[in-house]
């Protein structure tokens, strides 16, 4: 795995405020990364780091193996960005608006209409970004940022204000670009629906790096316990005893439902002892920690460690994030 | 040299589509239009070519007009992108920060040529269909009559983004732009006549004024365009005899007012965090 983004010990203040410190990671070709934190937690300014748009305090940042404020400015030919909100100016229409995107790539104004159709717009292409509803601009940003394959995407919630259905097309452009090989990075903080979408996950905190990993990682990590439920046929209900004489944690949620919050070392001798012995089962759920659970546990690990640190500097970006 | 030009054609299709081309080139047109028509009824009495005195009037009313439209054009052209949100996008292209400075630069000043050249254009072939016998000498004064303007135009517009690039908001370049409008086109001048008549030509001599002139751009088109032959004519014929200033050097003088506020905004734009 070639790494197309490398952080190594990344600060970045503005006056007192300690947007970021001390940031180290790398993504690699055909990864979809999802950075995820609260609001002000660090996210955009690492993203303008990448860009080059702001310089870090300390550290280095490398993108494409250039560092992007002071490199070739050639290197952004291959990169793509949607900004977390998306202006364009509205006199052009949607087809201006891409071709000139495109000739600043020299990608030449053949991909526009192709682009356009692609993200829906194809219809809305020779109106001005003015009529656009926010849905479709934000729509033509995903479509400016795929100008020209670029290898690297970073996206700033790219799908805020998607709806369902552009979502799902959304993420179904994500997979095709990795399977090219780009390394995809987006922000966000709607957790669940990256879920299953994102190949590692890293998580922010009031500008530090909390936790870094594929999901199934950091639920080793966190050692959050995966919920199990049984439900009993209908005529297996003195069953229920059974199953809860085995193991103190199984408590009933009705008289043929019963629970447990099992350890992840313990699941599988769990999931054994409950369907063992021909008890008569009619449904089984096994709901493993959710992102969100996730999430917040990180979160909360981190509050506690740096408590009573830096608190000034934390409690304004947090009035900044509310 | 792409990427500018990329830059400077969005640019212009901007302004053809906000109506800044239209409203700009309509507006120069009815003055200079009104001036050549109002303005020519004496010119048989004083036996100045009838183009000379429209060159006369044009040009005094360039240096209120050409300055206020190139603040306005040019003043958000930093500031505006960066509130909307535009630079930002912009910025994460493979673009140099001094490539989209120069490519407003490019755009900005052909949507002020173009005006200008159409605007003052229409005047002088309505008059020379209309008065006919215009010298070869008046032809090339009005030439460099518009050549200057657009130089002066270029000063204010490159002004403009060295104010856009400094300041945080649009609002507070706006008003700066306003102000160096007034210093420029107003203040300036009257407080160099108040010294001119206090001082009664003991401290301030004809190489002091010389270099006062050149310090305020208006002051060095004004010389240009008023010195020649139709100087004779204006007000400003006795100044120019006093401030030997040689054309060449004055154009110089706009060429430096352009080009050093216009390094200074890119300097500042290129170092600034977004």
């Amino acid at each position: 795995m070639t790494a197309t983004i490398e952080l190594s010990g990344v600060s970045k203040s503005f006056g007192p405020i300690h947007a970021v410190r001390d940031v180290s990671f790398s993504l690699g070709e055909g990864e979809i990364v999802a950075l995820v934190g609260h609001n002000g937690a660090g996210k955009t300014t690492l993203i303008k780091l990448m860009l080059g748009l702001i310089r870090p305090t300390a550290g280095t940042v490398r993108v494409l193996g250039e560092d992007p404020a002071t490199g070739a400015a050639a290197v952004r030919t291959r990169l793509g960005y949607l900004p977390e909100n998306v202006s364009f100016n509205p006199a052009l229409t949607g087809t201006e608006t891409l071709a000139f995107y495109s000739a600043l790539k020299r990608a030449g104004r053949g991909q526009v209409g192709g682009l356009l159709e692609r993200v829906g717009l194809a219809g809305a292409a020779d109106r001005r970004v003015r009529t656009y509803s926010k849905g479709m601009r934000q729509r033509l940003g995903l479509a400016q940022a795929l100008i020209g394959q670029p290898r690297v995407l970073l996206l700033d919630e790219p799908t805020t204000g998607l709806d369902p259905a552009s979502r799902r097309d959304f993420y179904s452009f994500l997979d095709e670009l990795r399977a090219a090989g780009a390394t995809i990075l987006l922000s966000s903080h709607a957790l669940s629906e990256l879920e299953g979408r994102a190949d590692r996950v890293i998580i922010v905190g009031r500008g530090v790096k909390v936790a870094d990993g594929t999901l199934d990682e950091l639920r080793g990590i966190a050692r959050l316990p995966t919920r199990i439920r049984v439900r009993l046929a209908p005529d297996g209900k003195d069953h229920a005893e059974r199953i809860a004489s085995r193991d103190a944690g199984w408590r009933p949620v009705n008289g043929r439902t019963l629970e447990i919050n099992a350890a992840p070392e313990d699941k599988v001798a769990l999931l054994r002892s409950a369907v063992a012995d021909g008890i008569p089962i009619a449904d089984l759920d096994v709901t493993p920690p959710t992102l969100d659970e996730l999430y917040a546990h990180f979160q909360d690990t981190e509050g506690q460690d740096t408590e009573g640190q830096d608190t000034e500097g934390q409690d304004t970006e947090r009035e900044a994030g509310r | 040299m792409s990427t500018i030009l990329v830059i400077a054609e969005k640019e212009i299709r901007e302004g053809l589509r906000n109506r800044w081309v239209l409203a700009t080139t309509l507006l120069l047109a009815t003055l200079a239009l009104s001036l050549t028509f109002l303005g020519s009824a004496p010119t048989g009495n004083v036996g100045a070519s009838a183009l000379d005195v429209v060159i006369v009037s044009l040009s005094s009313l360039s240096v209120f007009l050409v300055p206020l439209i190139a603040l306005l054009i040019s003043h958000d052209a930093v500031v505006g992108e960066m509130e909307r949100g535009t630079m930002l996008l912009l910025l994460s292209y493979p673009v140099a920060r001094w490539q989209v400075v120069a490519g407003k630069f490019v755009g900005h000043l052909a949507i002020l040529a173009f005006s200008t050249l159409v605007g003052y254009g229409i005047a002088a072939v309505a008059l020379a269909f209309t008065g006919g016998d215009i010298g070869r000498e008046s032809w090339a004064a009005f030439a460099s009559l518009i050549g200057s303007s657009v130089l002066l135009g270029a000063v204010f517009v490159a002004i403009g983004y060295l104010v856009s690039a400094l300041v945080g908001e649009r609002g507070t370049a706006g008003g700066i732009a306003v102000g160096i409008w007034l210093v420029f086109v107003l203040v300036y001048d009257m407080a160099l006549l108040g010294l001119l008549v206090v001082d009664q030509g003991r401290t301030v001599t004809g190489g002091m004024l010389n270099v006062l002139l050149l310090l305020n751009p208006t002051d060095a088109y004004r010389l240009i365009n008023l010195g020649g032959s139709a100087g004779a004519i204006s007000g400003m014929g006795g100044v120019a005899d006093i401030a030997t200033l040689a054309p060449a050097v004055l154009l110089a003088a706009l060429v430096a007012w352009a080009a050093i506020p216009l390094a200074a905004a890119i300097f500042v734009f290129s170092r600034r965090e977004l």
